[in-house]
């Protein structure tokens, strides 16, 4: 089966092209890429006026299954990835039972088999049951498909504990992947420490919590040469040491969440659920120091975080609602139309974040759409007018602070290993359009 | 004139002049404290329920009576028998207590925020008691009352408060109204109980206990719970007593013809020195007295006032 994407502007980083091309897909590879191609068996695919990109991958969502499926299940968060213009996602292994061992990531990929609509990457337990105490069966689960390891959730809140694990992960080459809170110094805190949390009498989850982690991870990184890949950085000190370490070459790759890129600390003063996460939202100098450290390469990856809870969960008083929002849906829209639009970043660079970056943490010989790889590929119509409603998300849950926004920028078709798995090319209307639209 | 919005969540939204309204209020309304029968037809046929999800003495007395003057019906939920301790969600209580069709709810709970969450579920009036660590409006209204009564302004005066600034609701609400109405607050304690950013509240903040007390014309005392030591604030009751209780000694610094608040319950020995909680200085009984006059000017005024007195 080949099909032919004719008339878009392929962005491949990777390749170093940025310019009019066809793009022809056989048996689920990428044949060719050249300009005027032709093909007479091959299904045609017209992307005039697209930008045709290396398939995007969020390595850091929350699919809830197995255990908490009323927030979402891996059909209906794959779903999301799909229309979202994801061609993979990574989760997160704090399930019920949590992924930490062979059977739970084999019952994921199972489940992702039967009924996923694109590949997940399962991410395993650094330790057994999540609980901080001793490793979890790393090579058993990286054997069955476990592409990085972390205690998400949670950090690994022993010193010794992510020695090791930084250590024996090198064994099967994958990632430690740290959610940097000092919990002793969280304390509780619900919101960014500072004005805002003062102002509303919330408790405050101050940023050196973060950074303390943060340059803990990267000293025990330097010391056992292992790849330590830091989650949802939030703060600029956090960058700031990222920066410096990878100076220094150590392993240590990051990412960025777009709702620390979009949003400040601002959004939550009426005491809004929906814009209770964590880490937190910080202030204005904040979000600069993270959106100049996605220009300046210190920032690997775009990642949505994806955490969806249902609405009577969140429907409560603000310190007792849970952390987190939806992404898969909305992350494209935002960052096309506040980091590209917004001149933060060029096109090229946000296919390096969200699709490139990706794939080289997690090892997966994808994010380029050179002949022979896999035919992996996201398509985005970079002036699509698009309003963010919650009825026309495919996750099963709508907490998202970005509901109602309006947003130039989307994407518009799917495909993974050569079939396509979502088509809104056409808008909103048609079956298959996206959450935004 | 009346007031802006619905519902009293907060100092933080009020106006200066919806501030003056309020106190100017409670004066006509104290007066009704002093009459024989102490008792207007203001809220004859509305029904006030009294949701205190925190314990609370003074604070539900206060209202309960400001609601019996005004004659209203009243209903009084407790921490102790409410659905709360059955599991039951503060969105399923406020529908079921929106289906009693009551024209005010006053509310205390423990996190803050809890008025806000009624307000946008709830078509009745929502008065915050008292949510957490955020604001306490009715206390620093009639701290205002109390201050002006006996001092005549705010514009010019230096407003002390001290003790655990963290987590006191009473100081965020103090802070904003005060500063706004054009006194100098500073808030003073040990480090730990300064939260980040207070400033921008509208006040100075020091650790030196006599800065602060130095030609103060208002000296406000907070309550130090003993928790707090538990939770590593600072090491004992005993230290911090020494380096923060107000006594007469320390109360000399500030301004002659001061005056000493408290919004209670006090700490005989911890906070304060039974002998400075007692004396000349302390007005900590005329707030008790005056919440009821404030409380009854905040319910005549969001009911309507005199616009709808008026009308009727």
């Amino acid at each position: 089966m080949k099909r032919l994407l004719k008339g878009g502007r392929v962005v491949d980083p990777a390749s170093g092209i940025d310019a009019r091309r066809d793009v022809l897909i056989d048996h689920g590879r990428i044949a060719r890429v050249a300009e005027g191609l032709a093909d007479p068996e091959a299904e045609l695919v017209d992307v005039t006026g697209l930008v045709v990109c290396p398939g995007f991958i969020d390595m850091h969502v929350h699919l809830r299954e197995p255990g908490e499926e009323w927030k979402e299940t891996i059909a209906t968060g794959t779903r999301a990835a799909a229309a979202g213009g994801f061609t993979g996602v990574a989760c997160m292994p704090n399930t019920n039972p949590p992924n930490d061992s062979r059977s739970v990531t084999e019952f994921i990929l199972k489940r992702a088999r039967e009924e996923g609509v694109v590949p997940v990457y399962p991410i395993g337990c650094v330790s057994k049951g999540r609980a901080g105490r001793e490793l979890a069966e790393m090579g058993d689960m990286a054997a069955a498909g476990a592409r990085a390891f972390s205690d998400d959730g949670a950090p690994v809140r022993a010193s010794w504990l992510m020695r090791r694990a930084l250590e024996y992960a090198q064994v099967f080459d994958v990632p430690i992947i740290d959610h940097c809170e000092d919990l002793e110094l969280v304390d509780g805190g619900v919101v960014h420490e500072g004005q805002i949390a003062t102002r509303l009498g919330l408790r405050g989850w101050p940023a050196v919590a973060e950074e303390i982690l943060v340059q803990r991870d990267i000293l025990l990184a330097e010391y056992t040469g292992g790849h330590v890949h830091l989650a949802h950085l939030s703060t600029a000190r956090s960058v700031e040491f990222v920066r410096e370490a990878k100076a220094r070459g150590i392993r240590v790759t990051c990412e960025v969440t777009p709702h620390h890129l979009v949003l400040t600390h601002e959004a939550v003063r009426e005491y809004s659920t929906n814009a209770k996460m964590n880490p937190p939202l910080r202030d204005e100098a904040a979000v600069e120091a993270l959106r100049r450290a996605l220009a300046d390469g210190t920032v690997d990856a775009i990642a949505t975080d994806h955490a969806p809870h249902h609405a009577d969960e969140k429907c409560v008083e603000f310190a007792l609602a849970p952390f987190g929002i939806v992404g898969l849906e909305t992350a494209v829209s935002l960052c096309i139309d506040r980091l590209v639009h917004g001149g933060v970043i060029p096109l090229g660079r946000l296919v390096e974040l969200m699709s490139c970056g990706p794939a080289r943490i997690l090892r997966l010989p994808k994010g380029t759409l050179r002949p022979g790889a896999d035919a992996d590929v996201t398509v985005l119509d970079l002036e699509r007018e698009v309003e963010v409603r919650a009825e026309r998300f495919r996750s099963r849950a709508c907490n998202s602070p970005f509901i109602g926004w309006r947003l130039r920028g989307a994407p518009v078709m799917t495909i993974v290993a050569g079939e396509i798995v979502y088509d809104g090319r056409h808008g909103p209307e048609e079956e298959g359009s996206p959450g935004v639209g | 004139m009346r007031l802006r919005s619905p519902h009293l969540l907060g100092i933080e939204p009020l106006e200066p002049d919806e501030i003056t309204l309020i106190l100017d209020t409670a004066e006509t309304m104290a007066e009704v404290s002093r009459r024989e029968i102490k008792k207007v037809p203001t809220l004859r046929g509305k029904t006030v329920i009294n949701l205190f999800v925190e314990p609370s003495t003074r604070t539900r007395s206060s209202f309960e009576l400001a609601e019996k003057r005004l004659s209203a019906d009243t209903l009084n939920f407790s921490a102790q028998s409410s659905s709360f301790v059955k599991g039951e969600t503060l969105l399923d209580t406020a529908r079921n207590l929106e289906a009693m069709a009551p024209d005010f709810i006053v509310i205390r709970h423990r996190e803050p925020g809890a008025p806000h969450f009624l307000a946008r579920h709830c078509q009745a009036a929502i008065i915050n008691a008292g949510d957490g660590t955020h604001e306490h409006p009715t206390q620093a209204l009639l701290d205002a009352y109390t201050i002006r009564q006996r001092l005549g302004r705010f514009r010019g005066l230096k407003v002390a408060i001290v003790g655990d600034i963290l987590h006191s609701r009473v100081a965020r609400s103090n802070i904003l109204l005060l500063s706004r109405m054009g006194a100098e607050v500073f808030v003073c304690g040990p480090p730990t109980l300064i939260p980040r950013g207070v400033e921008s509240l509208g006040c100075r903040a020091t650790c030196r206990i006599e800065e602060a007390l130095e030609g103060a014309h208002v000296v406000m005392v907070l309550r130090i719970q003993l928790e707090r030591m538990h939770s590593g604030f600072f090491p004992t009751l005993r230290e911090y007593a020494t380096l923060y209780g107000l006594d007469l000694e320390r109360f000399r610094r500030a301004a002659p013809g001061a005056i000493l608040m408290h919004p209670g319950p006090i700490n005989r020995g911890v906070e304060i020195t039974g002998e400075l909680a007692d004396g000349h200085a302390s007005v900590i009984l005329e707030q008790v007295a005056n919440g009821v006059a404030v409380r009854m000017a905040v319910l005549y005024l969001l009911a309507g006032g005199a616009e709808r007195e008026a009308a009727a």
